[in-house]
């Protein structure tokens, strides 16, 4: 079909302030349920468990109390689920939601598994981040730190000047636990993707 | 493997916007860097009609504590469709909204109109096979934010979707039709001036019911699998 064909997209328009009951009822204690929510491991998943948390600061080095963070990642095999995964809610799903309201340091969580690579790529969490005063949701990933030479053959970092691409790596706190801030703006602003 | 469209620029809005004080801080400053679409942007979550519960798109019942919500009732239709035209079917849509006050749920809301004990303002549903959502509700009012002196949000129901991929995700708000605030409102004027009329739901008394509820109808299009040039 041609350009002029196409339909226009729906515009994107900001997550607002008050999204909580809506989409993380339960994270934020409101009488619904929601599809997901920081805990991506299953009982039964196959893989090495890991806790990824972290922070989001404005341009002025606040903390942001209103964010959403929303994971993607491939199992422990590097295949990414599909509608029959999803068919089977005790299923490993590959998606996680976080908000940064719920706890009073602001910090957003998941409880998961360390994925596969997959394509010649490192093992990453794709992720969304969408906020008040964000009109477009935007894109990054969560590389890991102890994951050093699959990073260094990764496709997708060395499109990242290498100075930035720290801001796309995991710390490795302690043994399973790693942390990921996400600055908006200023000298070590995360790297964002035009998906 | 072929990728999903890309974002188009003249109905999109940017990423700092003056006239929406909030993004000054938290918009981005950097260029985002393109990368090629892979199995983890054209894969995503495929929440079915399983995770759909039986009151989950009646937002006049699914919040009742005792009686019926106020307002005025409402039918929110629409279809799904990709940039080709393709209907998008078996996909989650999630909404919430303030009440028929302005008011939301949201404990940080500090607005001083009356909470509802019997709307929650929260649902979801999923496409069916031609790519059609449908919510009952109630019609939303106004309410101020602090932006500008005497701001105002115009009515409006926020809509989450995934789509066919984690690359075609999108957060949206609809809008109503003839809503004086609406030329005043900058997150709405934060989207190229042609491409405003796409977040404004259409009366469509086709979908009102008799004696029951107006209707309006809200086409949603997602970024989705690029045509190949077999389909072309
Ligand atoms: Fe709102």
């Amino acid at each position: 079909m041609p350009m002029s064909n196409r339909l226009r997209q729906t515009p994107s328009q900001t997550l607002g302030p008050f999204f909580a009951y809506g989409l993380t009822a339960r994270q934020y204690g409101y009488d619904f349920d929601q599809l997901a929510d920081g805990r991506i491991v299953r009982d039964d998943t196959k893989g090495t468990r890991i806790r990824v948390t972290g922070q989001v600061f404005d341009g002025a080095g606040a903390l942001i109390e209103d964010a959403l963070i929303e994971v993607w990642q491939a199992d422990a095999d590097g295949r990414y689920p599909d509608a029959a995964a999803f068919a089977d809610c005790n299923a490993f799903h590959g998606f996680g939601r976080s908000g940064t309201g719920a706890d009073p340091a602001c910090r957003f969580g998941f409880d998961t598994i360390k994925p596969g690579g997959h394509d010649g790529q490192a093992p990453h969490l794709n992720v969304v981040v969408t906020m008040r005063g964000l009109l477009l949701h935007l894109f990054t990933r969560i590389y890991f730190a102890d994951e050093a030479a699959a990073n260094e053959a990764d496709p997708v970092l060395a499109l990242v000047p290498q100075a930035r691409r720290n801001t796309l790596i995991a710390r490795l706190v302690q043994p399973g636990l790693y942390r990921f801030d996400i600055r908006m703006q200023g000298d070590d602003e995360t790297v964002f993707f035009d998906v | 493997m072929s990728g999903f469209s890309r974002l188009q620029p003249d109905v999109q809005p940017s990423l700092i916007d003056p006239g929406y004080k909030s993004t000054s801080l938290r918009g981005p400053k950097a260029l985002l860097i393109r990368i090629p679409h892979g199995l983890g942007e054209t894969s995503g979550p495929r929440f079915g009609a399983g995770w759909v519960g039986p009151q989950d798109a009646d937002l006049t019942q699914n919040g009742r504590c005792n009686g019926e919500p106020l307002g005025e009732r409402i039918i929110v239709t629409g279809r799904v469709l990709d940039e080709y035209g393709r209907p998008v079917r078996d996909t989650m849509v999630e909404v919430w909204q303030a009440n028929a006050a302005g008011r939301y749920i949201h404990k940080s809301d500090q607005h001083d109109a009356p909470l509802d004990p019997n709307f929650r303002g929260s649902g979801r549903c999923v496409t069916d096979g031609e790519g059609r959502y449908r919510f009952l509700t109630i019609k939303p009012g106004a309410y101020p934010w602090r932006n500008h002196p005497n701001a105002w949000r115009p009515n409006h129901i926020h809509f989450s979707l995934f789509g066919q991929g984690f690359a075609s995700r999108l957060v949206t708000q609809m809008y109503f039709p003839g809503d004086p605030l609406l030329q005043l409102d900058p997150i709405h004027n934060s989207v190229p001036v042609d491409a405003r009329e796409l977040l404004i739901a259409r009366f469509d008394i086709e979908a009102t019911e008799p004696e029951w509820a107006l209707a309006y109808q809200f086409d949603i299009v997602l970024r989705g699998p690029d045509a190949t040039p077999m389909e072309a």
